[in-house]
């Protein structure tokens, strides 16, 4: 292979790219040397089994990953503004709306909440890390190799072209050659290993290591959230898995499975990839209602409505989540049967999701509310929610599908859902808990103009969107007739809007890192569950002693008793596990042999395989059992913190 | 924990090397042997039900006595055979349906009408 094949040449914005990735990691190795910081990496992050720094370099890579899909976004709406623009190509259009949606979703939405649920789960539970650590550490670096491997796409042999949905047969060998399709399913299915082993890891931790006295009925609703967000990760990733398995055995070795000419099915691989894809978008949802329902409990200051409602609808939504489906192909062409059974499976949907939303209005009903920053994410979710879930009806019933279909309307549902649900709580998530993490609050002032720009460009760019739909315009053209531009117009500015509200709420993060109030206490909201109990900044071991929680809100209940999670005369040696290199290593060997297999490189890819195995056996006799953090030690870091 | 890890783990041992065998035997089966397609079928489903039960009890803790919120294992492979049965059933469903109403009437019209849906995937 020649050195011009494998880089991407004679795009003047690639070129640009290459520059930029040039740049910024040629700057990042130098401030690293000169400030003397790689042992500081190596020791503190690039090691650590914490789940507390697990959980930052989650909400950092996704925040990345933010940027990334968001400039992709902004290259498309540039295009799409007027008839006959030429800013990008078919084909470079093509590659960015496919980046685009799969960053999204997996690199971006997945991990920011995955890094919430890291940070926040155990300390909600009273847990003082995850059940496996070593494992969660290993799958944060199979999910940030797995994003490196799908973002380098871009300048190094191509990127994918066929959707974020990557149908059959389009993506298969003869129509899409080339490394391309091979850096979506490696990147996936890389990173999906690691999602798996995270739905397992947490799953564990809350049926196993809860607080004593905290029943499965009187825990947090985030975590609640987390657990029902397990178990369909647990049972609809094995599902992608084997899809991007099959179809990478199609491309790379010859076989038949989504291919007409060899009796295969093109369109079982639509059928095998919604049955992953339903559940996925729940798996993004899910964890966002929790999110809610914590920030507007403790705003509204109050009990959060209906909590058994709020648990039961969960489950019942992730049970149906794995029977609809269909409801993204109803124009495959299956008869009026089929497509009716999905068609009324999809709109029962709706009725656990309304109840959420009923909820949550009875919880600020007649209450006290308190418009902070995460306060107004929340009360911005729940109108605009009920526009995509409405909507979402809409393209349930079958015969009006085939006229939404593929079209603009669609665009405007997801992104309602998407944006509104998961976007708008990750914001609210981080803000909310930063001080936790941090030791600070984001600024108030800057954060509530990063909100309005954010969310006032959000419906002006997908608002019209639903109309344009409506006028015929379908998803995946890069051309616009002139009848389209008005409303592509407004969703262009809108766009950037969107834009400048996310570089405020970075620039935030600068601005408090510098100026914000130190958190004194722990507990900066008035908060309700065992997270506020910890000191800010939580130390590595969070609970010198752990808390009985036998009440919901477990901390409101602690301090009208008075108690602490520091007893003096009940503190014992903690056990800790030990920080080890293992997993990033056995990851980073796990991309490069995924890499060779991109390229089509056999040989290279088994070796890599190999050093996988031996990896996974060099663990198998690894018998560190961690360490014992002593009683006197204790004392002095809860002393320090608490400022005893 | 400490004792228990450093024990020998020899029903692990055994149950390794037993399901590794039966990934080769299922690979000779279908690979290297001459038996007929049904047999070599049959028999490659019955090494995996074997195969699936060492797992299940040598490793997955099937065996162990319920503790906490009931018998974890026991649930998850219940969850778990009614997803494989939503896969299997579900696909046949959606798949084989329906499919012969468009080719009785004017089967090849309809036709081009999805070829041209799906080209905008
Ligand atoms: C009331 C609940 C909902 C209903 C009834 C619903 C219904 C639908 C239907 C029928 C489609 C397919 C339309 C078509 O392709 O023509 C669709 C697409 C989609 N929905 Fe929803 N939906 C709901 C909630 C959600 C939620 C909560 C999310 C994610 C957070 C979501 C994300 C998506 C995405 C990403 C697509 C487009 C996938 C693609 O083709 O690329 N939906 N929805
Ligand atoms: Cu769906």
């Amino acid at each position: 292979m020649k050195l011009d094949e494998f880089f991407v040449t004679g795009e003047p914005l690639v070129y640009g790219g290459m520059v930029s990735i040039v740049l910024v990691t040629s700057a990042v190795i130098f401030l690293l040397t000169y400030f003397k910081r790689w042992g500081w990496l190596w020791r503190e992050w690039l090691t650590t089994v914490d789940h507390k720094k697990i959980g930052i370099m989650y909400i950092l890579s996704a925040l990345a990953m933010l940027f990334r899909g968001g400039m992709d976004a902004l290259m498309m709406r540039i295009q799409l503004a007027f008839p006959n623009m030429n800013f990008l190509n078919a084909q470079h259009y093509d590659e960015i709306f496919t980046t685009h949606g799969t960053i999204m979703i997996i690199f971006m939405a997945m991990p920011f909440l995955i890094g919430l649920m890291n940070i926040i789960v155990p300390l909600q539970i009273g847990a003082r890390d995850f059940a496996f650590p070593f494992v969660n550490a290993l799958s944060f670096w199979s999910f940030f190799f797995g994003a490196m491997l799908f973002n380098i796409s871009f300048v190094i042999g191509g990127s994918p072209d066929a959707g974020w949905t990557s149908y059959t047969p389009l993506s298969g060998a003869a129509m899409s050659p080339g490394p391309g399709q091979n850096f979506y399913l490696m990147g996936l299915q890389l990173s999906g290993i690691g999602t798996l082993a995270t739905g397992i890891n947490l799953m564990v931790t809350i049926l196993k290591m809860r607080a004593p006295g905290m029943k499965l009925f009187k825990m947090p609703i985030f975590t609640w959230s987390t657990l029902v967000t397990c178990f369909i990760i647990i049972f609809a990733f094995p599902i992608l898995t084997v899809a991007l398995a099959l179809l990478t055995i199609d491309r790379i070795f010859g076989s038949q499975f989504f291919t007409v000419t060899g009796e295969g099915m093109p369109m079982m691989w639509a059928n095998l990839f919604w049955m992953w894809g339903h559940p996925e978008v729940y798996i993004v949802i899910l964890p966002a209602f929790g999110i809610f329902s914590e920030v507007i409990a403790t705003f509204a200051r109050k009990r959060l409505f209906g909590y058994h409602a709020m648990v039961w609808s969960m489950i019942l939504i992730a049970g149906l989540s794995f029977l609809v489906w269909v409801h993204h192909f109803f124009t495959m062409g299956a008869g009026a049967f089929v497509n009716s059974v999905f068609s009324v499976s999809t709109m029962l949907i709706a009725v656990p999701t309304g109840v959420k939303i009923f909820n949550w209005l009875a919880t600020l009903y007649k209450s006290k509310i308190e418009f902070t920053t995460p306060m107004m994410w929340s009360l911005a979710f729940i109108p605009s929610f009920v526009l995509g879930g409405v909507t979402g009806v809409m393209l349930g019933m079958a015969a009006a599908d085939y006229q939404f279909h593929n079209s603009y309307f669609l665009i405007a549902h997801f992104h309602y859902v998407l944006i509104a649900g998961t976007v708008f709580a990750c914001f609210a998530g981080l803000e909310y808990w930063y001080p936790k993490m941090f030791g600070h609050k984001l600024n108030e002032r800057i954060g509530k103009l990063a909100f309005w720009f954010f969310v006032i460009g959000f419906h002006v760019t997908f608002f019209p969107q639903y109309f344009v739909g409506l006028d015929g315009m379908p998803r995946r053209v890069f051309y616009i007739i002139p009848e389209w531009m008005p409303l592509n117009v407004i969703s262009t500015v809108g766009a950037f809007g969107m834009g400048v509200g996310f570089a405020i709420f970075v620039f935030n993060i600068y601005y408090s890192y510098r100026n914000s109030e130190r958190e004194k206490t722990g507990d900066s909201w008035d908060g309700r569950t065992l997270e506020w109990a910890t000191p800010t900044p939580v130390p590595f071991y969070n609970f010198a002693t752990v808390p009985h929680a036998d009440k919901y809100d477990a901390f409101l209940d602690m301090k009208e008793k008075g108690e602490t999670t520091f007893e003096e005369e009940k503190l014992e040696p903690i056990h800790m596990p030990s920080n080890t290199g293992q997993p990033i290593i056995m990851m980073a060997i796990a991309a490069f042999a995924s890499f060779a297999l991109i390229f089509e490189w056999i040989t290279l890819a088994v070796i890599g395989l190999v050093g996988v195995l031996i990896m996974m056996g060099i663990r198998s006799f690894d018998y560190d059992e961690g360490y014992h953090v002593e009683v006197d030690e204790i004392k002095r870091i809860e002393r320090e913190a608490r400022g005893l | 924990m400490a004792e228990h890890s450093k024990r020998f783990p020899i029903n692990h041992i055994i149950g390794f090397v037993l399901s590794i065998v039966l990934t080769l035997l299922a690979a000779w089966a279908a690979l290297g042997s001459d038996l007929p397609v049904k047999w070599i079928v049959a028999g490659i489903m019955t090494l995996a039900v074997i195969q699936a039960g060492i797992q299940l009890f040598m490793f997955m803790h099937m065996t162990e006595r319920e503790s906490g919120g009931g018998h974890v294992p026991w649930n998850m492979m219940f969850h778990g055979f009614v997803l494989a049965a939503i896969i299997v059933a579900g696909s046949l469903f959606t798949m084989s349906f329906g499919f012969t109403h468009d080719h009785d009437d004017g089967g090849s019209h309809q036709q081009e009408e999805q070829q041209e849906e799906h080209s905008g995937h």
